[in-house]
């Protein structure tokens, strides 16, 4: 088989995060790693399409990276570089092991998302590390310059390497809480790709893939942590409703009104699976409540006909781990379902959310349920002012002219 | 090993009452006797108040000589610690005890070259 250049760049996406996982225990340094992984996937674009695909692609990229690594080193070496002599010594005798290759990614996961590094900078290092995706894709997706995203990641790296960010699986004590932080990541470049914003449609919902993709690395690599299979079930079961979320004119179409037909069944009967999976450990925590929830809507073959009290049940859990409002917003939702729309404006009223668009939103589907009408339309009001996306705001406008011309 | 400097900002103005300060201090005290311990140690100091200091700062041939610390402001460097650690993971474990020790103050945490 004579590999195509998308073949490679396929193979490139799925080994980037072995390879510098391996790469980067061996010399011990990410900048090398990463150079080195990168001149062995240009060599492979050179060879493969001519020679085929080597029988197993990771371990050529794998060894052909060390080689290349291995003779910068040597020529920087020979420059009187201790530090470049040490990891060539290490490297040498460097056996390839799977059960090795495991703990690398971890560690190179666990280095990724160190609390030490902000929020977003995590975020563009795991999707380049391990993700594989370029520099340029990163920044389109989140909306910056390229220049700004290269930069972001070259003091990302120098701050590992001069504050000493360890490569290395957490000690135990630490391992709860940075497990925490990592399925955070993930699922920010999740909803990063969910949510309908603007920006290139593209590479967002390629995000969604990409989000899934690590989380079922960090599912198979942490097989014993239930919020990481929690986190891949919850986003299964909401990516298998994309199809039915927005309608043909690109309009956005709320989960009541979704054609359930259209939701992808495959992904919905594997969410359900791992949500029973997790629960079955009796440690649901707020990825696995929140998949659970989602599950409960999955089996319903109509809005009318989902498992309402189930669902305020499993929020009642839910705010219990993580009393935030919008988890008290959502709830509400449930809760006009089973105890009408009286009682769920009743417990949204308090809310500290007026700067929220959905909370305004909410409030105004509940008052036009309850025929309030000129207070619905304020809220309606409020709610488009406050919306910068401009999907919703369609769906808003369009929700307030039936309110006012039904 | 590496270096680090655990520098700690704190409000300008009188220090806290003794009764306040005094476990603070003690507490201070064993930490620093936990770090001699583990070997961690290099060294500490508290800071005078910012009003104390003096900026210096040449310029061709004058040399400018300006009463107060280098920035204006509520907070200042109020005092220092120097520890020694394997990698940032361990100096944190640290410097979360120390920030503990003196909650509410910030406590930055740099290598040292």
């Amino acid at each position: 088989m004579h590999p195509s250049t998308a073949d490679i760049a396929g193979v490139f996406r799925a080994e980037h995060g072995r390879a510098v996982a391996v790469l980067a225990r061996v010399f011990g340094d990410l900048d090398i790693a990463e150079d080195a992984v990168q001149e062995a996937f240009a060599a492979a674009v050179e060879k493969w399409p001519d020679a085929g695909l080597p029988p197993s692609p990771a371990g050529w990229i794998i060894m052909t990276a060390r080689n290349r690594a291995i003779d910068r080193l040597r020529r920087e070496a020979s420059r009187e570089d201790k530090h470049a002599q040490a990891a060539l010594l290490h490297a040498q005798d460097e056996p390839l092991e799977e059960g090795v290759v495991r703990d690398d990614r971890l560690r190179l996961i666990f280095t990724c998302c160190h609390p030490a590094l902000a929020l977003n900078v995590r975020v563009a290092l795991t999707l380049r590390l391990l993700g594989g995706l370029t520099t340029a894709e990163i920044a389109r997706a989140f909306l910056v310059p390229e220049a700004t995203m290269a930069q972001r990641l070259v003091r990302a790296k120098a701050k590992i390497r001069t504050a000493g960010i360890p490569y290395r699986v957490p000690y135990e004590a630490d391992l709860p809480e940075r497990v925490r932080g990592v399925l955070a990541v993930v699922y920010l470049i999740f909803n990063e790709g969910y949510a309908a914003s603007s920006g290139d449609e593209l590479i967002r919902s390629e995000l969604c893939l990409e989000a899934i993709r690590l989380g079922r690395l960090l599912v198979s690599l942490m097989p014993d942590e239930p919020e990481a299979v929690g986190l891949l079930a919850l986003m299964l079961l909401q990516e298998s409703r994309r199809p039915a979320r927005v309608g043909p004119d690109g309009s956005l179409i709320p989960l009541p009104q979704q054609d359930r037909s259209l939701w992808d069944r495959g992904l919905v009967s594997e969410g359900q699976d791992l949500v029973r999976r997790c629960l079955r450990r009796g440690a649901p925590g707020p990825y696995q409540l929140q998949a659970a929830i989602n599950a409960v809507h999955s089996d319903a073959t109509s809005a009318s006909d989902t498992a309402w009290d189930q669902i305020v049940q499993l929020y009642d859990h839910l705010l219990a781990l993580t009393p935030t409002p919008i988890v008290a917003l959502n709830r509400a939702v449930a809760v006009a379902e089973l105890d009408g729309p009286l009682a769920a404006l009743a417990l949204i009223d308090d809310l500290d959310l007026g700067n929220y668009y959905l909370f305004h939103a909410i409030r105004a589907d509940l008052l036009t349920r309850l025929h309030r009408l000129p207070e619905a339309v304020a809220a309606y009001d409020t709610a488009i002012t406050l919306t910068t996306n401009t999907t919703e705001k369609a769906f808003l406008t369009h929700q307030r002219a039936q309110v006012t011309n039904p | 090993m590496k270096k680090y400097l655990l520098s700690i900002y704190q409000p300008d103005g009188p220090p806290p009452e003794p009764a306040v300060l005094e476990p603070i201090m003690k507490n201070l005290t064993s930490l620093a006797d936990e770090l001699r311990a583990a070997g961690a140690w290099v060294m500490d100091a508290g800071l005078h108040p910012p009003e104390s200091a003096t900026v210096l700062r040449a310029a061709g041939d004058e040399l400018l000589v300006t009463d107060g610390p280098f920035t204006e402001g509520k907070e200042h460097l109020g005092g220092f610690m120097i520890i020694q650690a394997e990698d940032l993971d361990e100096a944190l474990d640290w410097a979360r005890r120390l920030a503990r020790i003196l909650e509410p103050l910030s406590i930055e945490i740099r290598p040292v070259v």
